[in-house]
């Protein structure tokens, strides 16, 4: 592929790129996001290209394997253009059908739409399911039409059109006054304004300057940033080389996890591509200006996202942080001035030269502009990644995006902002989300973690998971977060266990003062959160725990017995057939019984005892009634047990 | 080079660029507490006893003394009921690994911290890493360093270093706080080296 020497050029490639493709020619999209590929997308894709040949297509139909589409819950997921069919659960078996059918004659294969659970109808366009309606789209949406291996697909969409604004028409201190002007914030954790991240880092003395992309996402169910790099790794290779090329630097790091070798994978080929075609390296479109990247792949430690600790790693030292200021804008990798961002933050920039600092000001709230990408997970039923506009409500994410929660349970809390971030309970769900709303109710925007919890959440047992969590990935530095967490999580695992004693709840908190006053970095000063936030909205849980030795939510082994109601039980024998520890005393027509001292908590006659039935029943803080004397135990069938029993 | 004026206890302190606050406080004689900090060392930040409070416009905040540069006008306390909370709380999660060494004790007693607050850890390292920072930087030898990492974290002598440095030097023993790290190197010696003065069985 030949060099691309000016903005002419580039706009004649892309003419040619879009020449060849005919906008009402059907285009198959299958999604190969980690999420699809793990139930089986890689066969549905080489089943269509397979199926397109046998059927004499080729010709006819664009098929491509895409980024991640987000609907993870339902995938794999095909959708045809530029009718926006929507197919989900899709096996290589329904391909060939797809294929006649749709592509052939023009007929929609009903059983493969979503199913509106409310109304019951069948939704044939993507855009009309209640998942992405809701959504706005704009960074993460063109996942969905680019294969990540093919530049030409980025370029046919606009990709690297900002570049060559930026390097063109605009000087550095524009491109930052620009960026300044959209008050992008932050999107990795701290929701820092990037423009003036970006001027200090212009600003500072010292030579070289350099860039950074941070790609070690490792909160627990977030993969916002994996799905990104993986699915469009142009959009923030773009942003970068904008970025550098507003702060003065010619040399750029993407830190990636390895354990994500997907969007290594598609990285290293944007990276290629893009040198091939004079989008990277020396004199960048004619433009004078040189800029290379170079990918370190990190080698699996959480407290490497943060920016000191993750400058350290890249200089091959231990990942431990270091104390701020200096701040890395003007003392950052080997002493020079860095400017680091989060993936989504690089990913939104060419959006925002591309539409003006207006138009992404316009959408979002006072204080947080533009959209933001989450990770919906836990207790819901549409799991997956949604992109929505500052300042939408916590219900419509979780209930008209989301969908609710699963199983017509209870909605109980969501966690936002990672492991450090805090526990949002049912009265704030209407809290508008952005950096500032959030931080109020004791949590954090963080990378944009959500993990949506339901009633039979222990809010204990989540702040022990947490907390135990960050004490692993706590690096051992300071000493209020690699031994005041240490001291949490033990004082919390006993509350669970039902050991919780007075005054601790008053160590809790004092140890949650000293980390997020003394901690050296935002590991520490963020990690007592799980426990301020959720002690604050479920204080009560605590106090059932530790006076009452009762987990109101029937979730901590230690505090629990299983029961069998004689009133319910028909002695189907299901669950003394299957209790691992032979607990349960019981026969043919005789009422199932459990010996407490046998049983051993495992849940298995909860998890088996059929729904019609529901004989078996959890019980927190009270005895557990007497077993019902032998002479009673025999089954009576309905209707006929009462008065003369 | 620029001089600064800062407030410090009340008292009017000078420092030359480059300084931290805690250089800035010693020079004026005002005591800061301090257990992983070496004057011949780089600042490590580690233990968080050499806090702070320093007065911004809106509130106050802590800094770690020994790594905060002094700058032009910070106001700050180096002793207040937060501080010296804090304080007694770290004091007590390190005697919960080391109850006897007396360089704690005798802040334990300063602080009223309780050495039963915790229940008690077997390792008696507090990770001061003032060996594994000494032996680096002053010594330039390395031959202690730190493996693992958050709580799994502790010392170790790098055996094949140690056998050849360790006997003539041992400028690192006074400066361990709890006397783990002479444990740490009687068992690397008797275990990787046992003819080494230091096992007490001299060739």
């Amino acid at each position: 592929m030949a060099r691309i020497d000016s903005p002419e050029e580039l706009a004649k490639l892309r003419q040619e790129v879009v020449s060849h493709r005919d906008p009402d020619a059907p285009r198959v999209s299958v999604c190969a996001g980690t999420g699809c590929l793990a139930s089986g997308a890689s066969q549905v894709v080489a089943a269509v290209k397979t199926e397109i040949e046998r059927q004499g297509l080729q010709a006819a139909v664009e098929s491509r394997g895409t980024g991640c589409h987000g609907f993870c819950e339902r995938g794999p997921i095909i959708v045809i253009d530029p009718e926006e069919i929507c197919y989900l659960q899709v096996t290589p078996d329904d391909v060939p059908e797809i294929i006649s059918r749709t592509l052939k004659d023009k007929q929609v294969v009903e059983r493969l739409l979503y199913v509106d659970p409310a109304a019951g109808e069948k939704v044939t366009r993507e855009s009309d399911i209640p998942f992405y309606k809701h959504q706005q789209r704009l960074v993460f949406g063109p996942n969905r039409k680019i294969d990540p291996k093919n530049i030409e697909d980025y370029l046919a969409i606009g990709g690297y059109r900002a570049l060559a604004r930026a390097l063109f028409e605009m000087s550095p201190e524009q491109v930052i006054e620009e960026v300044k002007r959209a008050n992008l914030r932050g999107r990795g954790g701290a929701g820092f304004p990037t423009g003036i991240k970006w001027e200090a880092a212009r600003n500072a003395p010292g030579e070289p300057k350099y860039v950074v992309v941070n790609c070690d996402e490792g909160d627990p169910g977030a993969y916002m940033d994996r799905s990104l790099m993986e699915g469009n790794p142009y959009s923030v290779l773009e942003g970068l080389i904008i970025g550098a090329y507003a702060i003065g630097a010619n040399e750029g790091f993407v830190y990636i996890r390895q354990e994500y070798p997907l969007a290594v994978e598609n990285l290293g080929v944007a990276i290629e591509r893009a040198e091939e075609h004079g989008l990277l390296g020396p004199d960048i479109l004619g433009s004078g200006f040189d800029f290379e990247v170079k990918v370190h792949r990190g080698a699996g430690a959480f407290v490497c996202g943060e920016e000191t600790a993750l400058l350290m790693s890249l200089e091959g030292v231990a990942g431990e942080p270091r104390p701020r200021p200096p701040y890395p804008a003007v003392k950052g990798l080997w002493g020079r001035p860095t400017n680091i961002n989060n993936v989504e933050t690089w990913a939104t920039v060419p959006l925002i030269i591309n539409r003006g600092a207006a138009a992404f000001a316009s959408i979002g709230t006072e204080g947080s502009k533009g959209t933001k990408i989450f990770s919906l997970v836990g207790k819901i039923t549409n799991t997956g990644l949604v992109e929505v506009p500052m300042g939408i409500t916590l219900r419509d994410i979780v209930f008209n995006i989301g969908g609710g929660i699963p199983g017509g349970k209870k909605f109980k809390a969501v966690q936002t902002g990672g492991p450090s971030g805090g526990c949002i309970p049912e009265d704030q769900l209407d809290l508008k989300v952005d950096f500032d709303e959030l931080t109020r109710a004791g949590s954090m925007m963080g990378s944009g973690g959500m993990i949506v919890m339901d009633q039979d959440t222990c809010m204990v047992d989540v702040a022990r998971y947490f907390i135990n969590f960050l004490t692993d990935e706590s690096c051992g530095k300071c000493l209020p977060c690699r031994e005041g967490l240490r001291q949490m999580h033990s004082i919390l695992t006993k509350i669970t266990e039902g050991k919780g004693k007075e005054g601790d709840i008053e160590l809790l908190e004092q140890l949650s003062e000293v980390a997020r006053e003394a901690s050296l970095c935002a590991l520490g000063k963020t990690a007592p959160n799980p426990f301020l936030s959720t002690f604050r909205y479920f204080k009560g849980e605590y106090e059932a725990h530790i006076k009452d030795r009762r987990c109101p939510a029937l979730s901590c082994k230690a505090l629990i017995s299983y029961y069998i109601d004689p009133e319910k039980c028909t002695a189907c024998l299901l669950c003394l057939k299957r209790c691992p520890d032979n607990a349960i005393d019981g026969g043919k027509k005789k009422i199932h019984i459990i010996d407490q001292d046998r049983c051993t908590n495992c849940g298995t006659c909860f998890d088996v005892c059929p729904s019609h039935f529901d004989a078996v029943r959890k019980i927190s803080g009270e005895p557990v009634p007497p077993p019902i004397p032998e002479d009673r135990r025999t089954v009576v069938k309905k209707g006929k047990r009462g008065a003369g029993q | 080079m620029s001089e600064y004026l800062l407030q410090i206890d009340g008292k009017e302190v000078k420092a030359r660029e480059g300084m931290t606050v805690l250089d800035a406080a010693r020079g004026a004689g005002i005591a800061i507490p301090t257990l992983c900090y070496h004057e011949e060392l780089a600042p490590f930040g580690g233990c968080r006893l050499c806090i702070v409070e320093a007065e911004g416009p809106t509130g106050s905040r802590l800094l770690a003394s020994c790594v905060h540069p002094a700058e032009q006008n910070l106001v700050l306390r180096t002793r207040s009921d937060k501080i010296d909370r804090i304080r007694r709380t770290l004091l007590e999660l390190l005697l919960a690994h080391a109850p006897h060494s007396t360089q704690l004790q005798e802040l334990a007693q300063e602080y009223g911290a309780d050495p039963d607050r915790f229940e008690q850890d077997a390792s008696f390292c507090v990770h001061c890493g003032l060996c594994v920072r000494y032996c680096a930087e002053v010594k330039k030898k390395n031959a202690v360093g730190f493996i693992d990492r958050g709580t799994k974290k502790e010392i170790s002598f790098v055996p094949q270093i140690a056998s050849r440095e360790c006997d003539r030097c041992k400028e690192c023993f006074p400066l361990c706080p709890t006397s783990y790290l002479q444990a740490a190197f009687v068992l690397t010696a008797s275990l990787a080296f046992p003819d080494s003065e230091g096992t007490g069985s001299a060739r």
